[in-house]
């Protein structure tokens, strides 16, 4: 039996962050319930590699239909952690992002910039046995939001990750070093702490580019860390 | 300096989740295997029961850009059966708001120290405007288990204990659990620091 490390709840953002105002009125106002790891948050859901079809960690090809995505041609690449540096093996790595020109292909999405015929924006792929993943796309756009007057979200690409346990489960976004947005961006800044904000920000990995091809990136995710439970004590009278 | 590394960040999943996550709600035709949509198969053994519910706001409109994930036990109690994942994914529908899950009855499950945890299932919340996973949990309506479950009961005031419970209704011989998450308000639904 194991148990997770508390959440430190400072390196992430709070609930309510006013200044992006959709949290407004989505955030919990009373106090999260605390609540020590059982089998319901230790154990979580398995995937299997052989669930996956081929091309579902190549955003380039998985939906080409008539030739390939207008845009940078991109690889992004990194180690799924967790807070022991330990590698998670196996776990399944979930992706979704903008076109080139900063539309998703998603009925609610009404941006004028165009939909690309051969770009479906989502990937998926599980780790290696060392917690390495590793996906083709093309670089997403930046696009504006409905949030304050002139906001724009910088390039980014959603994470969705799950580590062995329920509790681990996490969303994030990653972002692409240099981009001249990310100071402005409301939604980044939900996280106080600039230092934070920039383990979020992916940077150029030039060795791992391809020449004549893609350039690389390179954004490691770290996920909770757990420990033994070693000594099974309840406090007194509890 | 530390030598554990922190956790990565969350950020909101945004309004355009179902892309990822469940692209068949978006529109898009993603995957020849999407993960999540179904969590029984015809043989799974178990008592055949819907869990549905809405996302409730600040102002009690319904969200309709929800992803709710949910991670339960098999019948039997087990987080490892072989044949039974556990765990689906959905999304609150675009005009009505409502979620719901086809799926097992999920048996008791051990807790901390050996005390048996009444049949509940986990559910994991993210959205647009919610900037990190909500966790909850939902208990079933007239479980002889509950007076005893060793998290129900320990949540203060104890009027909010019922925010966690599902209520059972028979419709058409089907068993349906209607479980009404409040993100706040008056019957703000407990979230867990998991």
């Amino acid at each position: 039996m194991h148990e997770f490390f508390q959440r430190d709840r400072t390196q992430h953002p709070a609930a309510f962050t006013p200044d992006y105002k959709s949290s407004t009125l989505r955030s919990p106002r009373l106090a999260l319930w605390s609540l020590q790891s059982s089998l319901s948050e230790i154990a979580g859901p398995v995937f299997g590699r052989e669930e996956l079809g081929p091309l579902d960690h190549d955003m380039i090809l998985n939906y080409a239909k008539t030739g390939e995505p207008i845009g940078e041609r991109t690889i992004v690449h990194g180690r799924v952690l967790d807070e022991n540096g330990r590698g998670v093996a196996n776990t399944l790595v979930e992706v979704w992002q903008a076109n080139a020109g900063g539309r998703y292909r998603h009925r609610n999405d009404t941006y004028f910039a165009p939909i690309d015929p051969n770009f479906g924006g989502c990937g998926r792929m599980i780790t290696d046995g060392e917690g390495y993943y590793i996906f083709r796309t093309v670089k997403p756009g930046a696009y504006p939001f409905r949030n304050h007057g002139n906001s724009w979200r910088p390039a980014h690409i959603h994470f969705s990750l799950f580590g062995t346990g329920f509790a681990q489960r996490l969303i994030t976004q990653m972002y692409f070093e240099g981009d001249p947005l990310i100071p402005r961006d409301s939604i980044l800044n939900t996280i106080a702490d600039p230092a934070v904000r920039q383990r979020l920000v992916a940077k150029l990995d030039f060795n791992h580019s391809i020449p004549l091809d893609s350039l690389a990136y390179r954004f490691d995710i770290v996920l909770r860390g757990s420990r033994q439970i070693v000594f099974e004590n309840r406090l007194q009278g509890a | 300096m530390s030598v554990y590394l922190q956790e990565t960040p969350s950020q909101t999943a945004g309004p355009y989740v179902h892309i990822g996550l469940i692209p068949h709600q978006a529109g898009l035709e993603a995957f020849a295997n999407p993960l999540g949509d179904t969590l029984v198969a015809p043989d799974t053994p178990g008592e055949r029961i819907t869990i549905e519910g809405r996302v409730l706001d600040g102002l009690a409109a319904p969200c309709r850009d929800v992803l709710v994930e949910l991670w339960q036990a098999s019948a039997a109690g087990r987080y490892d059966e072989p044949g039974f994942r556990g765990w689906g994914r959905t999304g609150t529908d675009f005009e009505t708001g409502l979620w719901s899950f086809e799926t097992v009855k999920p048996g008791p499950v051990p807790g901390r120290d050996g005390r048996v945890m009444a049949p509940h299932v986990s559910l994991w919340l993210v959205a647009r405007g919610i900037n990190i996973g909500l966790s909850t949990r939902m208990y079933f309506e007239g479980d002889p288990l509950n007076v005893e479950d060793p998290v129900l009961n320990m949540i203060e005031p104890a009027v909010r204990r019922s925010t966690l419970l599902g209520h059972r209704d028979q419709r058409a011989g089907a068993t349906v659990y209607t479980f009404d998450i409040c993100l706040q308000g008056p019957n703000e639904t407990v979230f867990f620091d998991v």
